[in-house]
This record gives structure tokens, sequence and C-alpha cells, in this order.
């Protein structure tokens, strides 16, 4: 890590807000804003897919026989990479690797993305419930925490996987691959949003007791105000940091559900899909395994040092910024 | 102290039958038809029937719920003639897809995933706590450095990626280790050792990350305490300031999240067991998954609750007595 450097802060830091004042620690942090430029890289070329699939003349759908042999492994050395497919063809199919590649920055992006959102979504709204009425509401909603928590979430979200995904395609959720993304995102949802739901809930029973939040009661601000104007600015960097520490988990699990039989189906593109298909081929083709492994260890490495720059930079009590 | 010990159990029982009660429940509500499945794809309906009366789906839910928890306690047969099935106590169910009663499966396949757990869970613990250490110890110094790169590329790294790199490197590319096989420790330890020295390093690379993190933050934020400066002080030796009470206090409430993670290791590592072809009780339900064996899945999702539901309450008690302050609330 970057040392950063905290006493020119005291300087001029007079006037600026938790927020600004973080924002700018983390901008000293090295590793942080590399970090935070990788992680621009993929949601850019996510949002801006097909675009760049174009311009690069890469395919992720077309299947091209000519380049697998009878075997179905491709046909030339490295997975066959040639100036037509720059990274190689899948084997079995002979679809273009980099197109597939790029497009399935758009589910992982989308599974971390709105996993993330959901959870923390819920987990703040109820933590904020949880704080501000205590009293049986509270009890209830920590003893439901509990209970998630006791389950093996991994074991029960593969354990449900199909049947539930054919629920929701008897309730009218698009077949395929809409309804698993579905089921992923709810199930996900219902067992992430505890530990949000816990940190909001401490932190707002300790704040209701500060003196800012009993001097706009006592003017008689409405639970609206309460909410938004005087705690959740000072809930914002924690948010973020949970966030920004939960994308990544939430990023690899759908590589993971794809390794284990369980995630979205092919001729989707998406990295899941590719290493749970590499399995099958990583003794003779590596590079298959190599280049969307690859691929979901920088997005998440990127993820993780960019929640580390944040957590240097927003949580006061962090040492790291001695290093 | 005692009360403190009962009302967690007592807690921690009350817990696990409602997490019971939810798993049989949602098992049971789901589109799958557990009788249907009893039989292949060309099966006559007078068998599902008698299949589903035998095995008891024909019940309401709670009196299905009711024969279960009887079975756990006294042993349950299923079928009323002779040609029915005893499972002796504590009975899980009976796997039509294996003709087998879900206990001895379980039995089978806890050893494997027990010695996974336990081996990953001393090296993680044993090099997190160490690799933590010394970053805090010297901090801004290369070992820091090294500690957090480590932990950082090892959190992010997805496990079954490291362990399918592990296998390439260690089994494909260099034949240093054979291909994982496992064998039982009583049967053959040396073979039992290094069928299994692959997942464990991986999953304490893997888990080790968060124990340096936890262990450096923890010692750097005890080291600020008035009893260190008191034992600087009073000129105590700095190895025996540092193991007898930084690490003490630092390492408490690791040994909380060390807990819990073991028990959550201990309900089926299911990456590990799959990329490793290990038959735990990961692999058990990964197998049930694809048959839709409804019994195994319900019994393997208790089991795992109740490794973690004790380790929760156990960790809470020791950490009620190794930390006065906790009890009282």
């Amino acid at each position: 890590m970057e040392p950063v450097d905290t006493r020119d802060d005291s300087m001029d830091s007079a006037g600026l807000s938790p927020w600004q004042l973080g924002m700018r620690r983390f901008r000293k942090g090295r590793l942080g804003v590399i970090a935070f430029w990788v992680v621009f890289f993929f949601v850019f070329v996510a949002i801006f897919a097909p675009i760049i699939v174009r311009l690069l003349n890469v395919d992720p759908y077309a299947l091209d026989r000519n380049s697998i042999n009878d075997f179905g492994l491709p046909k030339g050395p490295l997975g066959s990479m040639s100036w037509n497919h720059p990274l190689g063809v899948e084997p079995g199919t002979g679809r273009d690797i980099l197109g597939r590649l790029i497009y399935g920055t758009r589910i992982s992006l989308l599974i971390g993305a709105v996993g993330t959102l959901l959870s923390t979504g819920v987990g703040v709204i109820l933590g904020m419930v949880a704080g501000l009425r205590r009293g049986w509401i509270d009890s209830f909603i920590s003893r439901i925490g509990d209970v998630a928590l006791a389950f093996p979430s991994l074991l029960l979200i593969i354990a449900l996987a199909n049947p539930m995904t054919q629920r929701l395609e008897s309730w009218g959720v698009p077949r395929g691959n809409t309804a698993k993304l579905t089921y992923i995102l709810a199930i996900l949802t219902i067992f992430g949003w505890v530990y949000m739901a816990r940190l909001v809930r401490g932190q707002v029973l300790s704040l209701r007791e500060r003196d800012f939040v009993e001097a706009a009661r006592s003017f008689g601000a409405g639970t609206c105000h309460l909410v938004f104007k005087q705690l959740l600015p000072n809930l914002w960097p924690q948010i973020i940091i949970f966030v920004a520490m939960s994308l990544p988990g939430y990023v690899a699990l759908e590589a993971t559900l794809s390794f284990l039989g369980v995630g979205l189906q092919a001729p989707t593109a998406s990295w899941g899909i590719m290493l749970g298909d590499s399995v099958r081929y990583y003794r003779t083709d590596t590079a298959y395994l190599f280049i969307p492994g690859g691929a979901l260890l920088l997005l998440v490495l990127g993820f993780n040092l960019l929640a580390d720059g944040l957590r240097d930079a927003f949580d006061p009590r962090s040492d790291r910024q001695q290093l | 102290m005692f009360f403190f010990v009962a009302r967690r159990s007592f807690f921690a029982v009350i817990l696990l039958f409602v997490v019971s009660i939810f798993t049989f429940w949602i098992f049971s509500a789901l589109p799958a038809d557990p009788a249907a499945l009893t039989c292949g794809k060309n099966c006559r309906p007078e068998v599902i029937e008698a299949n589903r009366a035998r095995l008891g789906y024909d019940k309401p839910f709670i009196e299905q719920y009711g024969s279960y928890m009887k079975g756990i306690f006294a042993g349950r047969t299923y079928g009323e003639d002779e040609s029915g099935v005893h499972c002796s106590a504590p009975s899980l169910g009976y796997s039509y897809d294996r003709h087998e009663c879900v206990t001895s499966l379980v039995a089978k396949t806890l050893p494997v995933t027990a010695s996974i757990a336990i081996g990953a869970f001393v090296l993680w613990m044993f090099f997190g706590i160490a690799l933590g250490t010394m970053a805090a110890l010297r901090r801004g110094k290369w070992p820091d450095h090294f500690a957090t790169v480590f932990s950082v590329v090892g959190i992010s790294f997805p496990s079954f990626f490291l362990g399918l790199l592990s296998i390439l490197i260690f089994v494909i590319w260099t034949n240093i280790l054979p291909f994982p096989q496992y064998v039982g420790i009583t049967e053959n330890p040396f073979k039992w050792f290094t069928a299994l020295i692959l997942p464990w390093t991986v999953l304490a690379v893997l888990s080790a990350s968060t124990y340096i993190r936890m262990t450096r933050n923890g010692i750097l934020e005890v080291m600020n305490e008035e009893f260190v400066r008191l034992g600087i002080a009073k000129g105590l030796p700095r190895r025996t300031l540092i193991v007898k009470y930084v690490l003490r206090a630092a390492l408490t409430p690791i040994a909380t999240i060390a807990g819990i993670d073991l028990a959550f290791l201990l309900g089926g590592a299911l990456v590990t067991e799959s990329v490793f072809n290990l038959p735990g009780l990961g692999k058990l339900t990964l197998a049930a998954v694809i048959n839709s064996d409804l019994p195994i899945l319900v019994a393997t999702t208790l089991v795992a609750a109740v490794f973690i539901v004790v380790a929760n309450a156990v960790v809470d008690i020791m950490y009620g007595f190794l930390d006065p302050r906790v009890r009282s609330k």
C-alpha cells in the first residue's frame, strides 16, 4: 500500500465533508487509483460490448468448425490463436474466445452489480428500520438474520437452483437463463442482506443518541428527514466500503455456480460458462482455462484493491494509512 | 456463567429447530415430486403411489416433519411390510436413488470432508497468524508488503481456478504429486497425506488471506492499548510482551471467526471436493443435486446447519469465558 500522508489534511481540510476528505485521501493511494481504472475498463467493455465486438471483428456466437479438429480441439497452438481469433477458439464449438470474453463481462458485472445493489439495499432498509423502530420489529428482523446465517448458503443455492428455476418459469419468468439469473439474484439477496443490516442497525442505534440527531428531532424533523439528511450521510462511507467488498464475491460466485453445474447455460456468453466448460478440456487446452480465469482474477483483484483503497480512505479506524 | 451457557445453548436449540422446519418446508414445497423420483422415467403410477405411502410423502407436512424428527432420535422403518427398510437412529432419511440410508452415506463421506477441513484449518491458521504477526511487527518493511500482496491476491483467486491451476502445476506438468485419490487415514496415512496436500494448500491460501489481515490489524490495534505501554514501561522483554499479552488479546476475535469458518467447511467443501474429486459431503450433495435426490439434500443441509449453529454457540460461550464483558450483555 502506498503511504497516505494524513498530516496535510489538517492544514486545509476545514469545511470539507467526510466524503470530500475521503475522496482526497483515496486519490493519493496509487494502488487504489490503478484498481479503479482496471474496474472502469471492464465496465466500459461491458457497456460497449456490441460495438467493441464489431470493431474487433469477432463474433461470440458464430460456430467456426474450421478452426477445430475432429476431436473438437482447436487446431493451432494456444487454443488456435490467429488474426481471426486473437484469443483462440473454444474447443467443441469453435466459437471465438475474445468475443465471448467481451460479452461475458456483461453477465459477470450484471450479477455483481445487481446482486450487490439488491442485498445492500435490502440490508440498509431493514437495518434502518430495526435501528429506528427498535422493540419487537428490531428483534424480529435480527432473528430472521440469525436464521439466514445459520443456513449453509452455497449448499442451499446449489441444491435449490434447478427446482427453483423451474418454479420461476412456471410463474411466468421467461424460460432459460432469464429465470436462472432471477433465481441467482433473488437467493443472493436472501442470504446477503444480513451483514449490511447488522452494520446499519448498529450505526443507527449509536447515531440516534448523538446530539445532532437529537437537535434535528427537537426541531420536529420527521423520519424522512432523519433518514435522508441526518443518518444516511453518515452511513455512506461504510455502505460504499461494504459494496466494494461484496462485489468481487458475487462476480466470482457466478463462475463458481457454473463450475458446479448449476449456473447459466451456453450459448449465452459468460465467464462462468467458459470456465465451467474449460474444466473438461483443461489438460489439453490450457489456454481456454487461463483466458477467462485470468480475466476473472484481474477483475476480482481490481475490485478488492479498490475496496482496500476506499477503506483506507474512508475508515477512520483503518491504521493502514500509517503503512 | 451457568446462565450464560444455558441461555446460549437454549438459543442454539431454538435456532436449529427453526432451521430444520425451514429446510424441510423448502424442500417439500419444491415442484419436484419426490415420489415420482423414486423410480425411473417409465414408471407405473401404482409404483409411485406405493412409494409415496412407503416414504411418508402422502402425509401432511407437519406429520412428515414429526416422523423425520422422530427418526433422528429413534430410527425409522420405511414401509410396513417385510419389504420395509429400517434405518437405525439417527435416521436422516432414505435415499431411493442409492437405496441406502442417508445416515450411512453421510457417515461415509463426513470423514473425507473432515480430513480436508481440519487439515486446511491447521494450515491456514498457522500461516495466517504467522504472516499476520510478521507483517504487524515489521510494519512497512518487506514482510508487511509481502503479506499484503499475498492476502489480496489470495482472496481474489476464484477457488476452483486456483485448484485447477495447482493440479496443472504439481500433477500434470511436473508430476511432483499423484492425482489426488482419497484413501482413508487408517488405511494408508502416506497416501492420505499426498491426496490431501493440494486441497489443503489451496483452501489455506484462500482463507489465510482473511487471517493475515485480521491478525495484522488486531495486533496493531492492541499495540496501542494501555496495558502494552505498561508492559513496555515496566521493562518486559519484547518477546514475552508480544507472545503472552499482545497475541493473546489480538487472537481472541480471530478464534470466533475461525470456528465459524471451520464449521462452514465441515458442512461440505463443495468446490474443493469437486475440483480434486474427493468423495466428501460436498460431492454427495452435488451428486444429489444432479439426481434430484431430495432426502440427501435435506440431510446435508441439516448437517451443515448443525455445524454452523453449534460452532456459533461454542464460539460465543468460549468468548464469554475469555472476555467477561460479553457475559453480562
